[in-house]
């Protein structure tokens, strides 16, 4: 039986390196000086899905990703390592979305795409840390939902067999399809992309690309698999007070810069006044709350 | 998160030569699969910048995943089961991640299922990769056997065999015999023909790497009675049919992830390659060049490895209150490290240009004649390819064996022990001026280019070639090592005796390696000015090098050999 699979990919600034200057003054992050990647544990997501075609023959995996055009680099990233093909939702009416219109908008867009069987996306993208889009997208959509996903066990019958990584342990559960699962960075990495896969796609561009750089515009055209789809807003009938910030009930209050610079090792003694005072300074110089 | 090619811009000096344009185009006649197969390039920058995007896959599969398993593998290593290798965990690991991102049968054609590289930038994802484990550079490397069963086997071989390494599956070549070792002439594993025209094999064959490979080169004496190399053929033995086990796998010093295994053959089935009794002295030659020049790109990448390990080193460790890289001590180890990584680096890639250009038009020349000035250039880089693969494996495996050594010695006691990466490395390096012959058989192979002028000829061509005005000095100091080379050659060969020429051959051989490797750093100079520092301290190296050889020859009479011949 083969599969229908959406990736849900996120093109994230890289801020496993955080220098001194990534924040801005205004409190948003600094793009300029973070190089963008592909999240992650999406990556983590697009593997399993990877695996599920190699089990599954003829499945299709379809990357989708909201973003500015060059986020359509998350779907050559994906097309590189054996995706089919990928969708990037792009519309200033999506700026500054929070979590809530995020999954509002690419629970439209997966609506557009219709057939699918399965939409894995990584637990939490590393610039927010919030978790909650796959959990809102499974709500909206109505799906059940696997969190924390190590590894898709098997697809078949119209169930999903997962293993889940739990704060005690590991559990395996199954679940109906179609669904939703997140994935979470303990599973297997990402394979690495494929020489061929990557000469094949490296002018694959989306629309906006191209109208950026006619050069290739004659190239693409010829070659249908080198489009990457684009859609916007109104492509996937949404309600405009429903995305971007007019959709965003999150509001950030204030940003601090916390820099850890302490080298120094402290004896605590093991009882409960000693560990009260630690937790209590803790969470007064936020390293902890 | 490291990448093993973008952290290291000299990759990329080497990968934009110049003489790449020519290169690329023979070998895309033209771009000539550019409609027929989806991934193949364009034009030339779309070319050069595949081999760019694809070298930063092999960079970062070498960073993330084969160093970070290195130090597991070398401590685990493969074992044998039921006459079967098994290969240690992070191997597998290895091999799968090369596997998935199509990084093997790199320079074979398109229609082969190959990615159609030229040989330059599949050496260099070698250099990369014995960076990151040279014991895995083996098992990955051996992927060039394939590069014989191109040229020699039968298309029917061709069509059967080649893609199945396309696809990831390992080669072995099986040549060395317990009683054949540098002297292949003496092999004995019998091949014999049955009545129906089918060949089998039967013995013993020691010493082969990844010897359970899943297709193996096979050289063996398929002429009864003889007794030299014209009694011994290549037959290719596929593991699918059964046949050979593996007896026991050796104890090494290094590169103990990459299995040496003893074999044994019981009338295991076999395919003639090519013609009969052609097998040593023209298919295993072919095998052994391009063998030879894999372990000059292992012992660059154990090199720059050695150096990386010692720079680090040398910058945290503080000693008498400061670090010891500022010591000069410490400073002129590490810079003569250096020096001597670039200038086996840039040697290996000439000499990887030198068999780019041969081998196309070998290639061109089964398709159409060649024109009077393709066949002339044709054979002028085949005789360069000649001269520099032997330099090159030589002095590379040497300067290799040397960094390692240093690096232990920049970690003082500490690289004693067994946990800095650097006696790994000294380990593993040892091995690279043994195998696919050692130094002393290449300086045999080299010296007839000393002889009849190809390296001299080569050190004139460059003479000739303009530089900026603050390298002068430099190219001054290799027009004088250039004369002093010219006349001690001439002072060896004076007397035409052979046995004199032998036993000078190594110095000989070593000046000519320093001279014309200052002069290809020069040249690196001009395009990319970072050279500069390597080109300056390797050439006073040189300088000093070559003096001491020229002295030692001067003062020496050939009737003082006595002193030395058991």
């Amino acid at each position: 039986m083969s599969l229908n699979i959406i990736v849900l990919a996120k093109q994230v600034p890289d801020t496993r390196n955080v220098g001194k200057d990534a924040m801005k003054e205004d409190g948003t992050i600094n793009r300029a000086v973070l190089p963008a990647i592909f999240n992650p544990e999406d990556l983590n997501a697009l593997e399993q899905a990877l695996k599920l075609k190699e089990m599954y023959p003829g499945s299709k995996v379809t990357l989708l990703t909201m973003g500015p055009g060059r986020a359509a680099e998350i779907v050559r990233e994906g097309l590189y390592r054996g995706a089919d093909g990928g969708i990037v939702l792009s519309d200033r009416a999506f700026a500054g979305s929070d979590t809530l219109a995020t999954s509002y908008a690419l629970s439209a867009a997966v609506r557009k795409i219709g057939d699918f069987d399965i939409i894995v996306g990584g637990r939490q993208a590393i610039d927010g840390d919030t978790a909650q889009v796959g959990p809102q997208i499974a709500e909206k959509l109505n799906l059940p939902q696997v969190t924390y996903a190590e590894e898709i066990i098997s697809a078949e019958d119209g169930k999903v067999v997962v293993k889940r990584r739990i704060e005690s342990g590991v559990e395996t559960v199954k679940a109906p399809m179609p669904l939703v699962v997140t994935v979470n960075g303990s599973a297997a990495p990402c394979r690495p992309r494929n020489a061929k896969a990557l000469q094949k796609y490296k002018y694959a561009a989306a629309p906006s690309e191209v109208a950026a750089d006619e050069s290739r515009k004659e190239f693409i055209s010829k070659r249908p698999y080198l489009g990457i789809g684009e859609w916007s807003a109104m492509d996937v009938e949404a309600d405009l007070s429903q995305c971007g910030l007019a959709g965003s009930p999150t509001k950030v209050k204030a940003i601090e810069n916390v820099v850890f610079t302490a080298k120094e090792a402290r004896n605590i003694e093991n009882n409960d006044v000693e560990l009260e005072g630690l937790i209590k300074e803790l969470i007064a110089n936020h390293t902890i709350g | 998160m490291a990448n093993f090619y973008t952290d290291n811009p000299s990759l990329k000096v080497h990968l934009t030569h110049p003489m790449m344009k020519k290169i690329v185009e023979l070998k895309e006649r033209d771009f000539a699969d550019a409609d027929k197969f989806d991934y193949a390039p364009q034009n030339f920058d779309d070319a050069m910048d595949s081999y760019d995007k694809v070298l930063e896959i092999v960079g970062e599969i070498c960073g993330d995943i084969i160093a970070e398993n290195a130090e597991d593998v070398d401590h685990n290593g493969p074992r044998v089961e039921n006459g079967r290798v098994v290969y240690a965990e992070g191997t597998k690991k290895n091999l799968d991640a090369c596997r998935k991102a199509g990084l093997m049968g790199m320079s074979m054609p398109r229609r082969l299922g190959g990615l159609n590289f030229p040989i330059t930038p599949y050496i260099m994802a070698a250099d990369i990769v014995s960076r990151a484990d040279a014991g895995f550079e083996n098992l990955w490397g051996l992927q060039d056997c394939a590069e014989t069963i191109y040229e020699f086997a039968s298309d029917e071989q061709k069509e059967k065999y080649i893609p199945r390494v396309c696809a990831g599956e390992t080669m072995s070549m099986d040549l060395t015999e317990p009683d054949a070792g540098s002297d292949l002439q003496s092999v004995m594993l019998k091949a014999s023909q049955k009545e129906d025209g089918s060949w089998v094999v039967n013995g013993v064959k020691r010493f082969i790497t990844n010897g359970d490979s899943d297709i193996h080169l096979v050289l063996a004496r398929s002429e009864e009675g003889s007794k030299d190399g014209r009694g011994l053929s290549m037959f290719i033995y596929d593991k699918r049919n059964g046949g050979v086990t593996v007896r026991r796998i050796e104890n090494k010093m290094g590169i103990k992830g990459s299995p040496t295994c003893e074999l044994v053959y019981k009338d295991a089935p076999v395919e003639l390659v090519g013609s009969r009794r052609m097998g040593l002295i023209k298919y295993v030659m072919a095998l052994m060049n391009g063998a030879r020049l894999g372990i000059a790109a292992q012992s660059v990448g154990l090199s720059e490895a050695a150096y990386r390990e010692a720079l680090a080193y040398a910058k945290d460790r503080r000693q008498f209150g400061k670090a010891i890289i500022d010591f000069p001590a410490v400073a002129e180890i590490l810079s003569l490290m250096k020096a001597k990584l670039d200038a086996s680096r840039t040697l290996l890639y000439a000499c990887s240009r030198f068999v780019d250009m041969y081998k196309i038009y070998d290639d061109i020349a089964k398709e159409r004649k060649l024109e009077p000035e393709e066949k002339a250039e044709q054979k002028h880089f085949s005789k360069l390819a000649d001269a520099f693969t032997p330099l090159a494996k030589g002095m590379t495996s040497e300067y290799c064996n040397q960094n390692t050594y240093d690096c232990i010695q920049i970690h003082g006691g500490s690289g004693f022990m067994k946990d800095y990466a650097c006696e790994r490395l000294y380990r593993d390096a040892r091995i690279t001026s043994i195998y696919e012959g050692t130094t002393q058989l290449q300086v045999v192979a080299a010296i007839r280019h000393v002889t009849t002028g190809t390296y001299l000829s080569f050190m004139q061509e460059a003479e000739k070639e303009e530089v900026c005005a603050d390298d002068q000095d430099i190219k001054s100091i290799l027009v004088e090592m250039s004369q002093q080379y010219a006349a001690a050659v001439e002072a060896v060969t004076a007397g035409k005796d052979p046995k004199f020429v032998d036993f000078m051959a190594r110095r000989l051989v070593e000046m000519a390696g320093h001279v014309v490797m200052g002069y290809l750093l020069l040249a690196d100079t001009q395009r990319d000015a970072e050279v500069r520092r390597s080109l300056r301290v390797y050439v006073k190296y040189g300088q000093a090098e070559v003096a001491k050889h020229a002295g030692f020859i001067a003062n020496f009479r050939p009737e003082q050999m006595d002193e030395y011949l058991y």
